[in-house]
């Protein structure tokens, strides 16, 4: 028999060790050299494993045989659904997710009331769960000493409550020492991760002890109980449980990822992604080795015991005592307590920090007393509401194991909190991949669920242990049939958990599916709907892209960090995101969107996305109201300003329409009034030469005697001006072509040297009659250009033929000149004529718009050549423009782009 | 990160098939006893044993 | 003999007109664009003008307007041309005080009767 001495010191050494290892893991934290490993984090992943699995599966084993291995192969699948996991985590850091209440919540527009629910659920979920943990304790204690049930006693406490507050103390010094528990909690992690390797250790050299210590190995066990054919059913499947098997295979599967300490250990506490290539193999054989001596142990207990004589729950102390191993006997128990305390830390850390954001945040925040202490830190505050709830749980739990627990067995409790937060399954998976899915569908689904689950699991365990009347069990509510809570609709002949799964599951979704498609979203659920579904899309969030708009002050948000963070974390973090941005002192950041959003980011990182988002809307808003009094407008303020938001979006955007539709509407206008002008200037240049036509054709008709010289004359005249008008509407009609793009092009090497020689050769006798001057410099062995050919000389032609207009007769000098310059050719034509005046100079290349005011001269121009030959020249690519001033002459140049060089 | 996704895809492949394997009515075949064991027990353990195998190969740097 | 002032800065509309007018036996003095019409109508004095609107430097229609502003000119008779046919350039011709308005291209025959009629010789 061991002395109550020798196991006080070795638990309390343990203790000790379990604080050392977390104090290193959080030092190596803090000086950014972490001590989680791929190895560490697929360890502290067997929290699962608690004092159930411990004692419990044992228990399990004797009356369900080989079922109990259900509760560990669901994970084992689940895990493996590892882009699922990695959505999550990603998921997690993007949003500083700090628990699975905090997750559905920020999923669905950062809802405080989704907050509140998920957090309400998993607090009575669990409660069951940690009295379970109590009990098993408890019960070992008492089995150590050897004494009757429950009669350890100290300071007038029963032994369940003495274990409930050495674990309160003990996770209340693990987990919030600071406020870093907004962060991971690296030391708590790597505590665990060393409690796993001692239950393991434990339960293995339990198993090796009574298997081939007290047994001749596994073939001896099974042999035996071929004697008993009582126990030989627990051997082999059962095909009629095969609902309950599914059942349990989904329900696990749900727990590893959703029960609040196991999304804190895989999702919140994961410091790199890749470890998780190590958990999906390390974990899983993590469970099989600490199942594998559960049947052994199961068969030996029932075979050494008469039946009914001790608790098959603590086989794994009972029958290493019965040998007198009581070395064996005081490491099994360190194992369960491992267990116990293992998942009590984690579980009420996690439930803590749901509590303290999701519940007493949004109520602080309205209170009164918030305001009295304003400008005080709160991170105090925060610190001592995480522990109060840590103790508040443990109290919950040890008040459930009081009212419920003595009527069931430890696996059973355990199921009905599994069956709890299965529920937050539709809202989570839905949540990850349907955008559709709405705040109003994730709060039906989640109350159907937890509802149908409260009616047929947690309800039916308060009557079955006489703390309430089980009538509605029994004959069902209100003595109508189809409502007995483990029957509902005459659904017999399953289990109580798998009948809740079930029902509970269907009414869930049913719920969650159709209230989503019911509603629609609003702004902020839509964005955030995006953020989480479509996370692996997003390689980097950007910050600006925010439905945050507003007037920030710097000082008011740095004040809120101070206030909730803690004055030097605040400044450490702050001085963090300055270097980020390149800035060395954070006092000049800019409070823009990106800083709020850090700010935010920061916040929710202490206390959960829905609070933190509500505190920096209102301290960021455009009027400058104090917190205090921002702070009660609440959540209606998110909600309204996510609609005027959206509405001013809308209307900056009709804006815009609108003043798009004006300036279309004023170009039409403007190209109608330029067409009219054209059709109108058209008009009149076509009656000109007509006007003359018809007035000699008449005169010459009306007056048969006429002089043969002035017949002669007229007719000159009637045929120039025919001639003009001929070529009036051949240029009109060119140009309409080029402007509208249909006209033909034929592109060629062109030599432009020799096409300045054509012109000047078919103009030379214009230049001759009228004894202007023609030279030419013409560069040797230029390049060939692309361009066509006849166009080319049109240009050049009316070039030459505009500069012999305007020059003065015998005393006219035109120069040409070709050459290459900046990857172009350069054609001048330079005149010494009157020259233009800079309004002329782009005048000239306007339609009907002619130089000069030369009567004489004036039949020959249309007063289109220029804006043709510019057309041209600017099809291919080139330049057409005209250098002058008044009586200095004119010079016009255009250029023809030379082809690129080949790379 | 193309190699990370596809053994994403071969775990989750890995999980589609062990979920028939581990479950009714496959596990309903292995009554009995084989080789003087429980057949129910050899087989949950093996095929258990064996996803676990295949996961770590998968996971851990097949072909690396 | 009446005298008619031909303003157009087309050439060969005013040969055409000088050789009309000087045909029907009218005197005629011609001129190029607006500032030239207005010297040679103080110079000339005619009985009659026969004015282009689209000119150079001043269009018929400040020609027009200048006239009717000289009391020296109240008897003259002003006929403007024009190559656009649009209404509202007639209105505005009629508005300014020409007493007729003739669009481009015109019938010989027409014009001499009109210009006879203003001059009152018909």
């Amino acid at each position: 028999m061991l002395s109550g001495f020798v196991v006080a010191l070795v638990t309390m050494a343990y203790f000790g060790l379990l604080f050392a290892v977390a104090r290193w893991g959080d030092a190596r934290a803090d000086a950014g050299r972490s001590i989680i490993t791929a190895n560490v984090y697929s360890l502290s992943l067997a929290v699962y494993c608690t004092s159930w699995t411990f004692f419990g599966s044992v228990g399990r084993a004797t009356s369900g045989g080989l079922s109990f291995l259900t509760i560990y192969l669901g994970p084992t699948l689940m895990l493996m659904c590892v882009g699922v996991v990695i959505k999550m985590i990603r998921i997690a850091k993007a949003q500083r997710i700090t628990s699975i209440a905090d997750f559905i919540a920020a999923r669905y527009g950062k809802s405080q009331q989704l907050a509140g629910l998920v957090t309400v659920i998993a607090v009575i979920g669990i409660v069951p769960y940690i009295a379970l943990q109590l009990k098993a304790v408890a019960a070992g204690l008492d089995m150590v000493f050897g004494q009757s049930e429950h009669s350890v006693r100290l300071l007038g406490m029963d032994s369940t409550l003495l274990v409930a507050g050495v674990l309160a103390l003990f996770t209340i010094l693990f987990g919030t020492r600071h406020l870093d528990a907004t962060e991971r909690h690296e030391g708590m992690v790597a505590a665990i991760a060393v409690e796993s390797v001692v239950k393991l250790l434990a339960f293995l050299a339990v198993g090796v002890f009574v298997t081939y210590g007290i047994y001749d190995g596994f073939g001896d066990l099974f042999s035996r109980v071929a004697g008993h054919p009582e126990f030989a059913r627990l051997l082999d499947p059962d095909s009629a449980r095969s609902g309950n098997w599914m059942a349990l295979l989904v329900l696990s599967g749900f727990a590893i990822l959703f029960l609040p300490r196991q999304f804190q250990i895989i999702v919140v506490e994961n410091v790199d992604e890749s470890h998780l290539k190590r958990a999906v193999w390390l974990f899983p054989l993590y469970l099989l080795l600490i199942n594998l001596f559960v049947l052994p142990l199961a068969l030996a207990g029932l075979i050494h015991f008469p039946a009914g004589t001790t608790d098959p729950d603590s086989f794994v102390l009972s029958l290493p005592l019965a040998h007198g191993a009581d070395a064996l006997v005081l490491f099994a128990f360190i194992g369960g307590l491992s267990a116990a305390t293992g998942m009590v830390i984690v579980e009420t850390i996690a439930l803590s920090t749901m509590i303290c954001n999701d519940l007493a945040m949004p109520l602080l925040l309205r209170s009164t007393w918030l305001k009295r202490r304003k400008a005080a830190d709160l991170s105090g505050v925060l610190i001592a509401i995480r522990r109060t709830a840590i103790v508040g749980i443990l109290l919950l739990g040890y008040v459930y194991f009081r009212a419920a627990g003595e009527a069931y067995a430890l696996v059973g409790i355990g199921l009905i909190s599994f069956a709890a937060v299965a529920q937050f399954a539709p809202a989570m998976f839905g949540g990850m991949y349907w955008k559709q899915g709405t705040r109003a569908g994730a709060l039906a689904g989640l109350l159907a669920g937890f509802s149908v689950w409260a009616y047929t699991l947690l309800l039916p365990s308060f009557a079955r242990s006489g703390w309430m009347d089980g009538s509605f069990v029994e004959v069902g509510l209100f003595g109508i049939g189809w409502l007995k809570a483990q029957a509902l609709f005459g659904l017999a002949g399953l289990d109580e958990i798998s009948h809740c799964l079930w029902w509970s599951l269907l009414a869930n979704l049913g719920a969650y599916v159709a209230v989503s498609l019911a509603t629609t979203p609003d702004a902020v659920e839509l964005a955030q709907a995006e953020r989480f579904v479509d996370v692996f899309r997003q390689t980097e969030r950007l910050p600006g892209a925010h439905l945050w708009r507003g007037k920030a002050s710097l000082d008011e948000v740095v004040e809120l960090l101070k206030r909730f963070l803690g004055p030097a974390r605040a400044q450490q973090q702050l001085i963090h995101y300055a270097r980020l941005r390149g800035l060395d002192d954070w006092r000049r950041l800019p409070p823009d969107a990106a800083f709020v959003h850090f700010a935010e980011s920061e916040l929710a990182a202490a206390i959960g996305s829905a609070s933190a988002r509500l505190i920096v809307a209102n301290a960021t808003r455009e009027e400058d109201l104090g917190l205090d009094e921002v702070l009660d407008i609440l959540d209606e303020a998110s909600q309204v300003r996510a609609y005027s938001r959206e509405l001013e979006t809308k209307q900056r955007a009709l804006e815009a329409a609108t003043g798009e539709l004006r300036a279309a509407n004023e170009r039409l206008r403007e190209l109608d009034r330029m067409k009219d002008d054209f059709i109108s200037t058209v008009t009149h240049e076509l009656r000109t030469p007509l006007t003359s036509i018809r007035a000699f054709s008449e005169l010459l008709y009306d007056d048969p005697r006429l002089a043969l010289a002035e017949r002669q004359r007229f007719l000159g005249i009637i045929v120039g001006e025919t001639e003009r008008l001929t070529r009036l509407i051949n240029q009109i009609l060119d140009l309409a072509k080029m402007e509208s793009g249909r006209a033909e092009w034929t592109t060629s090497e062109v030599d432009v040297g020799a096409v300045v020689r054509d012109a000047m050769e078919t103009l030379g006798q214009l230049f001759r009659d009228k004894g202007v001057r023609l030279d030419a410099e013409i560069a040797e062995s230029l390049p060939p250009v692309q361009a066509d050919r006849d166009r080319l000389m049109q240009v050049v032609v009316n070039l030459l033929s505009n500069a012999v207009k305007f020059v003065a007769a015998d005393s006219g000098v035109v120069r040409v000149a070709v050459g290459e310059a900046d990857g172009a050719l350069r054609v001048t034509v330079a005149d010494n004529g009157p020259g233009l005046t800079p309004a002329e100079c782009s005048q000239v290349f306007e339609k009907f718009r002619q130089g000069g005011n030369t009567m004489t001269d004036k039949p020959q121009g249309t007063g289109l050549g220029l804006p043709i030959s510019r057309q041209i020249v600017e099809y291919f690519g080139g330049k057409l423009w005209v250098e002058s001033a008044p009586t200095a002459g004119a010079t016009f140049i255009f250029t023809v782009p030379l082809p690129a060089p080949e790379a | 990160m193309r190699r990370g996704s596809r053994s994403r895809q071969r775990l989750g492949a890995l999980a589609l098939c062990g979920l028939p394997l581990l479950g009714f009515p496959i596990l309903g075949l292995a009554q009995g006893e084989w080789l003087g064991w429980p057949a129910g027990f050899v087989y949950l353990f093996a095929v258990w044993a064996g996803l676990i195998g295949l996961a770590a190969w998968i996971a851990e740097g097949r072909g690396r | 003999m009446k005298k008619i002032l031909i303003v157009d800065d087309e050439p060969n509309i005013v040969i055409s007109l000088e050789f009309l007018m000087k045909k029907e036996g009218f005197e005629v003095a011609v001129a190029a664009d607006g500032d030239e019409a207005l010297s040679r109508a103080a110079a000339f004095s005619p009985d009659l003008i026969l004015l282009d609107v689209m000119m150079p430097k001043k269009s018929g229609f400040e020609v027009c307007e200048a006239l009717r502003a000289d009391p020296a000119q109240a008897a003259l008779k002003i006929v403007m041309l024009t190559a656009k046919g649009r209404d509202t350039e007639v209105a505005r011709g009629l508005a300014i005080g020409a007493d007729a308005y003739v669009t481009k291209p015109f019938s010989t025959k027409d014009l001499v009767v009109r210009v006879k009629e203003l001059l009152g010789l018909a």
